[in-house]
């Protein structure tokens, strides 16, 4: 399943509920990327997102995944907008009958979301407002897949 | 055609989307038209090898022909995950 949205959820929720709803499987692997805080003052986040190629991105990714590891399913779930301190960013799990599948295409979905879905992150901080800027270590661990 | 700009794009050109007139046949050409029309275009595309760029929501190159496209965007690298 795929889901982009504005509103906060409960990763470890989400996480029970993905669990349940696969069967045979031996081994589920998830990622839940939290908003920072820094030093001198709690961080706020806003997240841009081109709607439309943003779910198509995703589930090309996810459909790639699929093909690639023996996989039960997929979860993304992935916000946008305003978000504080502490609360998720987005959330990837997989759920396999191995534990190497679902390790490696979680680290598969993780590489792919940070550089080829259409999200981009402006970190609010005490001194300011920046646009988060690309890594080249981002579009390298492309590369290793 | 429709054109869409994002993050740092968007706050340099000023707005969201705008429709643009153009015979321009690739992305390279339509971002040279649009630096010559206003000083904000030419600040936001100034140095292209910091922005990407996606026809009707598939990311290609500069080089990628417009013909039968009905949206452009143009953003800098995607920073999500």
């Amino acid at each position: 399943m795929i889901r982009v949205q504005s509103m906060p959820f409960d990763s470890g929720g989400e996480l029970n509920t993905f669990s349940s709803g696969v069967a045979g499987v031996g081994a589920i692997v998830s990622f839940t990327g939290v908003v920072r805080d820094v030093e001198g003052g709690l961080s706020n986040m806003i997240i841009e997102h081109y709607p439309g190629m943003t779910e198509k991105a995703l589930e090309a990714i996810r459909s790639e995944a699929m093909q690639r590891w023996d996989l039960a399913d997929i979860l993304i779930v992935h916000r946008t907008g305003l978000l504080e301190a502490h609360e998720s960013i987005m959330m990837v799990a997989t759920a396999s009958k191995h534990r190497k599948d679902a390790f490696e295409a979680a680290e598969f979905l993780m590489d792919y979301l940070k550089s080829r879905a259409p999200f981009w992150k402006k970190e609010i901080t005490l001194d300011g407002a920046d646009w988060v800027a690309s890594k080249s270590e981002d579009e390298d661990a492309l590369s290793r897949w | 055609m429709q054109v869409l700009y994002f993050s740092w794009v968007r706050e340099r050109i000023g707005v969201p989307r705008e429709e643009v007139q153009t015979n321009a046949v690739t992305v390279a050409d339509l971002v040279s038209e649009l630096r010559e029309r206003e000083e904000r275009y030419n600040v936001a595309f100034a140095d292209v090898s910091a922005l990407r760029v996606a026809l009707d929501q598939e990311l290609v190159d500069f080089d990628a022909p417009l013909f039968g496209v009905n949206e452009v965007a143009f953003f800098p690298p995607m920073t999500g995950g």
